[in-house]
């Protein structure tokens, strides 16, 4: 036995359950406790000067048998699915740029950082950054118009959906660009050379290679676009003119009249909703095994 | 030694291509704000230009009616000072507890997750929600940073199996070897080896905390966080006040990103001495 071995040791799970003790301590009682206050609350009855406890499903009726709710998550699905797959795009073919192409370390970083330092930008100020783009005067009218492709400023650039998903494509490819070119960075590229000389195909390799073992950061990446788009509570608001709400900000209506009933039972409905998603995502591969290897 | 030149593929120049386009796309409507930040007096939020001139910068320093933001920038920063100090320490530990499975692990890592992916107003409602019941105020360092580690926490943990995973752990095994205990272990072998992603862990943290919205506003209380300030400001007057903040934010992100590549690269070459 070495010398200042103590007599006794800690076993190596409580270990473990010391370290990672502070972190769930934190879950519980920040996440995990006023998640389960705010579906207790979703069953209680409220009037306009306060909310009392009792076990009714009047408030999930009421937001369940509106047009409006269906009408707002669709639109959120929507833009959901269109942001995915643009973010998707792009964050996979610029991460294999960085990771494959790129040859010098410190250009791959600054290449890296250049992606990243927008987002240091309060996403507020990214968001209206494209008004004065967008907008009927705007840079892109100007220049469409100086080079005569069109002869009055197009109507449809701002405050409609096209200016809410160029907003979320701006505000979130880096959550893409991130996680994928981790899990690339991963690959041997041994691996591609030998798929080369047995005669593979670039698109073969793409195929069969490639997109399977970057595949925990395709899932991670898309989780989170997805769960942004979902939890979006300004871009809508601000870019779409006003027509349409967002789930998130129609919820914050009814938070700041304190309705606080009617505004857990829509989060709970958001919460699930945004849970099944997250799961059949996380079905595709299991992220715990492929993170921590 | 320089490797191996050979001939560009095709996909290089088409993917070089998009990632240029995607450069342009990311700092075009930058470009627009960086300009327009230094709008005339009388000028708007949109083109045309009168001016150059400084007015809006100055406009920050002066507390107006509509919004205090030297005041509410002093407060974000300390704010993100401490999440980040919080994140760092709590995820690098977690991070290294979970390299083995332990009982529970699954149940703490599944938390995490969903953490990370509950929509974030939800969370400021539930924690708000919970300090009435419990009838405490709601504030800046009680309410608003804890909303805010549901967000940073479970990044800084992410981020950290990213790093413990490219750790070897046989630098660990040497060192008990030698005999050091697992305390000096930790700090003289495994922290100074994880450093570079530990420094990640806090940066990502204080840029999250820096700029949330959805999980503070509604824990806030009473006194407005920056992002807070701008919402506000947004939605009472639209000034090129925030196009100035946006311009000042960019010119302190690239001077600190400077800094840090510097601090990285002289770590690196001290320690490429030490090798030697």
């Amino acid at each position: 036995m070495p010398i200042g071995t103590p007599i006794w040791r800690l076993r190596p799970h409580q270990v473990s359950w010391l370290q990672v003790g502070p972190l769930a301590l934190v879950l519980v009682a920040l996440f995990a406790l006023p998640t389960l206050l705010f579906v207790v609350v979703s069953f209680f009855d409220y009037d306009r000067t306060g909310i009392y406890p009792a076990f009714m499903l009047d408030n999930y009726q009421e937001l369940l048998t509106t047009p409006a709710t269906y009408r707002v998550y669709l639109s959120s699905l929507k833009f959901a699915v269109i942001v995915w797959a643009i973010t998707l795009f792009l964050g996979f073919n610029i991460a294999y740029f960085l990771v494959f192409h790129v040859r010098g370390a410190r250009i791959r970083l600054v290449l890296f950082l250049l992606c990243a330092v927008p987002f240091w930008t309060s996403a507020i100020i990214r968001t209206i950054a494209w008004i004065p783009f967008l907008g009927r005067n705007g840079a892109i009218n100007q220049l469409l118009m100086a080079v005569h492709v069109t002869s009055k400023p197009l109507e449809f650039l701002l405050f409609s959906d096209f200016a809410v998903i160029v907003t979320y494509v701006h505000l979130f490819t880096l959550l893409m660009i991130g996680p994928i070119a981790n899990s690339l960075s991963k690959i041997d590229p041994a691996l591609l050379e030998a798929a080369r000389d047995a005669g593979a195909s670039r698109w073969q390799t793409m195929v069969n290679i490639v997109i399977p073992l970057s595949k925990t950061g395709i899932t991670l990446g898309s989780i989170l676009v997805f769960t942004q788009v979902m939890g979006d509570f300004f871009v809508v608001k601000q870019m779409s003119g006003g027509q349409s709400a967002s789930i998130v900000s129609q919820l914050s209506t009814e938070i700041q009249a304190m309705q606080y009933p009617p505004a857990a039972a829509s989060s709970v409905v958001l919460v699930l909703f945004v849970a099944v998603m997250v799961a059949g995502m996380m079905r595709i591969v299991d992220v715990r095994k492929e993170l921590l290897g | 030694m320089t490797p191996r030149r050979e001939k560009r593929p095709w996909t290089f120049y088409a993917l070089g291509s998009l990632v240029a386009l995607f450069l342009l796309f990311l700092y075009g409507p930058m470009m627009v704000i960086y300009l327009l930040s230094f709008q005339g007096p009388n000028g708007g939020t949109t083109f045309p230009m009168s001016g150059p001139s400084i007015v809006w910068f100055e406009a920050i320093l002066h507390p107006g009616q509509m919004a205090n933001i030297p005041v509410s920038f002093v407060r974000s920063l300390s704010l993100a000072v401490v999440v980040s100090l919080l994140t760092v320490v709590i995820s690098v530990a977690a991070g290294l507890g979970f390299r083995r499975r332990f009982p529970g692990s699954g149940i703490v890592f599944y938390l995490a997750v969903a953490s990370l992916v509950m929509p974030s107003l939800l969370v400021g409602f539930g924690i708000g929600l919970g300090f009435q019941v419990l009838g405490l105020p709601s504030g800046i360092f009680t309410s608003a940073l804890g909303a805010q580690l549901t967000w940073t926490l479970p990044f800084g943990l992410l981020t950290m199996f990213a790093v413990v995973n490219r750790f070897d752990r046989a630098y660990e095994e040497a060192a008990a070897d030698l005999g050091a205990t697992r305390w000096q272990t930790l700090i003289h072998v495994t922290l100074p080896i994880l450093l570079p992603g530990i420094l990640g862990v806090g940066v990502g943290a204080f840029t999250l905390s820096y700029d949330e919205y959805a999980r503070t506003v509604l824990t806030a209380g009473s006194l407005n966080t920056l992002p807070l300030e701008l919402y506000a400001l947004l939605s009472s007057a639209t000034s090129p006040t925030l196009f100035a903040i946006g311009t000042i934010t960019t010119i302190v992100s690239f001077t600190l990103l400077g800094g840090m590549l510097m601090l990285v690269a002289r770590m690196q070459r001290r320690r490429a001495s030490l090798v030697l």
